[in-house]
């Protein structure tokens, strides 16, 4: 079974976030792999060591990109392709799905995979974007996947609730927190992915060029949420502090 | 001289930071409550392939060379001491005279295991009547056939009661002192092997140094580890070897201390003001920052030169003694800049205090360390 992971690099979740001239500024910030996309490839190694094939993980971003594909090298996958995005300088998630669709559309697919959402971003649409381009099934949110044969089993989470599907492949599968437990990469698992292929191509190799992106969205201003106020301090006897709480509980 | 972690080391140092963080950290305060590192914490360091960093590549292992394996011991140290002891005791005396001295029957029959920690490794020297005078071993070994009879004891052996193979040394020749002495590669399956009672310790909770009974212990000639009569010698190779080790192990741990100090100076309010706007405050926090970077320095380049393949005695011995009294003013320096909290059980800070003492007694005292120091000194004229 070929399976394709779509992985995005992201900030770190612990980072704190600072916006500058309408900005992020990524200056001095560590990266990770958007923690929804480890649950893709950890779920693509799993099905992998299962069902058998290979894993391949895509990125499309600059060079730095290679530090989080040989970190899923690491964990188990075999491949890595980096679609190095310098020439176009401002992208959204049409122009990405684009890329990645156009890429995938030239290989041999049973499944894809890729995380529900970006941490940063948070759109959630490149995969099911890559899916109708690609013109196949897509399922959202999984939290188990149980393949037989061509039939998928798919348990899917429903803003709480729980969801049966049944597709057959291929198919692309976006990946919900609580699907699997994504494994470290073993320290034997780095030594080992340095030896391992990471392919970097770029638009020109696709047939891509500047003309065939038309931004879909448009970024009217970057801020950060207002701070938090600080909670207010009720004195008092505590019969007091109760009366007190209800009544600003009740405007 | 280059200082720079190849991206590799850097990666795997990474990894390891991780792990650490996300796996023992957040375990620190129950090891240290209930004396036991909890099972899966060991499983998943062994998945992680912790317990493979000093053994070649073709026998399971990571294949480091000495500056690799000081960067993960620098994050290792960053955690519970207890941990990092098993984890070092393994790594390093516990295996390296196998990897440095085994033949090659020896190193397909235990470091492949070891590598994996399936089967974890302990180095048994010391004894009640030998402690910093290694040479006066008690234990005994005859030949006898094709196997050797062990008879005697061992104490303070660190990772006896998880351990599965031991480099243990005996005395195969009473008349001939320390050039009497042999290792032996032990198994703890060995009929006549028997652990003993495990130690009380001040610290280094989780880690379990205990007293091992041979009686009668049979071991086969093909478990000689090196050669007959240079088992004292051999015990001291291992030790050096180990000794770069326990100085990065050291520098992790006083890394943290710093990072705790500096969380707690800035949190930390006293006469209106943050404990860190008081000038003796910041004196102290200087003081950590320069012993910190004097032993980074001194650790590297111990480590660089082992890899160049140079006589690092005296430099490893100074390596040892000086990261464990850095270590030990730096955990003096932490409660200090700490007060009350340093001092309290539910803050990590104490732990560190207790644990840094033993690092100036194991694997040979810091007055053993000036006497080696002092004695390389003589024979090159204080070069
Ligand atoms: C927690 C722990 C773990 C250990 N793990 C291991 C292990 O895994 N394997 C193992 O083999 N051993 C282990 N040991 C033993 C350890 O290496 C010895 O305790 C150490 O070498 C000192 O020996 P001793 O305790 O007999 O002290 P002694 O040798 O009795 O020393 C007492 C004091 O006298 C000083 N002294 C002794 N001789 C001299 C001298 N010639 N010049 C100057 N001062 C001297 C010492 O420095 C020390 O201050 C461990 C010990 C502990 C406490």
């Amino acid at each position: 079974m070929n399976i394709f992971v779509l992985m995005k690099r992201t900030f770190d979740t612990e980072e704190q976030i600072v916006v500058k001239d309408e900005q992020v500024d990524e200056s001095g910030a560590e990266f990770i792999i958007n923690p929804y996309d480890e649950y893709a490839i950890e779920e693509a190694i799993l099905q992998r060591d299962e069902h058998g094939g290979e894993v391949t993980v895509v990125t499309v971003g600059d060079e730095e990109a290679e530090k989080e594909l040989r970190t899923a090298l690491a964990m188990g996958a075999d491949k890595g392709v980096l679609i190095d995005r310098e020439e176009i300088e401002e992208l959204d998630q049409a122009g990405i799905a684009l890329i990645l669709s156009t890429y995938l559309s030239e290989q041999e697919y049973d499944l894809i995979l890729c995380g529900n959402v970006a941490v940063d971003g948070g759109s959630g649409q490149v995969g099911p974007r890559v899916a109708e381009r690609l013109g196949i099934a897509q399922v959202t949110t999984a939290t188990a996947i149980t393949i037989n044969g061509s039939q998928v089993t798919i348990r899917r989470d429903v803003e709480g609730d729980e969801e049966e599907v049944e597709v057959s492949l291929p198919v692309l599968i976006t990946a919900q927190q609580g699907l699997n437990d994504p494994r470290y990469p073993s320290l034997p698992g780095i030594m080992k992915a340095k030896k391992k292929p990471l392919e970097v191509i770029d638009l020109d190799d696709l047939d891509l060029d500047e003309e065939d992106f038309e931004l879909k969205t448009r970024n009217v201003e970057v801020f950060l949420p207002p701070k938090k106020e600080s909670g207010e301090m009720i004195d008092g006897e505590p019969a007091e502090q109760v009366k007190t709480l209800i009544a600003a509980l009740k405007i | 001289m280059d200082f720079s972690l190849t991206e590799e080391i850097k990666f795997l140092c990474k990894g390891v930071q991780k792990f650490v963080k996300e796996e023992v950290e957040p375990v620190a305060m129950e090891i240290e409550q209930s004396n036991e590192i909890p099972e899966i914490v060991k499983e998943k360091s062994k998945e992680l392939g912790l317990f493979g960093i000093s053994i070649p590549e073709e026998y399971g292992g990571l294949g480091l060379d000495m500056v690799g394996k000081c960067a993960i011991y620098e994050e290792l140290g960053k955690t519970h001491n207890g941990y990092t002891t098993l984890i070092g005791a393994h790594t390093g005396i516990g295996s390296v005279g196998i990897v440095e001295l085994g033949t090659e029957d020896q190193k397909q029959k235990y470091l492949p295991k070891m590598a994996t920690g399936e089967w974890i490794g302990a180095f048994a020297l010391t004894e009640p009547s030998a402690g910093s005078n290694a040479a006066n071993l008690k234990t005994r070994a005859e030949k006898k056939g094709d196997k050797y009879i062990l008879n005697g004891s061992k104490h303070y052996i660190t990772n006896a009661v998880d351990g599965h193979v031991f480099t243990v040394m005996a005395v195969t020749d009473p008349t001939k002192g320390a050039k009497g002495i042999t290792s032996f590669i032990v198994e703890k399956d060995f009929p006549g092997f028997q652990l003993g009672a495990v130690e009380e310790k001040m610290g280094l909770r989780g880690s379990h140094s205990a007293e091992l009974f041979f009686e009668d212990m049979e071991v086969p000639v093909e478990n000689v580890l090196g050669e007959e009569g240079q088992g004292y010698v051999n015990a001291l190779k291992i030790l050096a070897n180990g000794r770069a080790g326990l100085a990065a192990r050291n520098l992790g741990s006083c890394v943290k201390l710093l990072e705790h100090c500096m969380d707690y100076v800035f949190e930390r309010k006293q006469f209106g003001k943050p404990l860190f706007e008081q000038q003796a405050i910041q004196h102290m926090l200087a003081d950590i920052s320069v012993q910190i970077e004097t032993l980074r320095s001194l650790t590297y380049r111990v480590a660089w030169m082992t890899d160049q393949k140079q006589r690092v005695v005296r430099e490893a011995a100074i390596a040892k003694l000086y990261g464990s009294e850095v270590y030990n003013k730096v955990a003096d320096l932490a409660v200090q800049i700490h007060g009350g909290v340093g001092y309290m059980k539910d803050y990590p800070i104490e732990r560190y205090f207790r644990d840094a003492r033993i690092t100036k007694i194991y694997e040979g005292t810091s007055e053993i360390q000036r006497n080696i120091i002092a004695g390389e000194l003589k024979r090159g004229g204080g070069k």
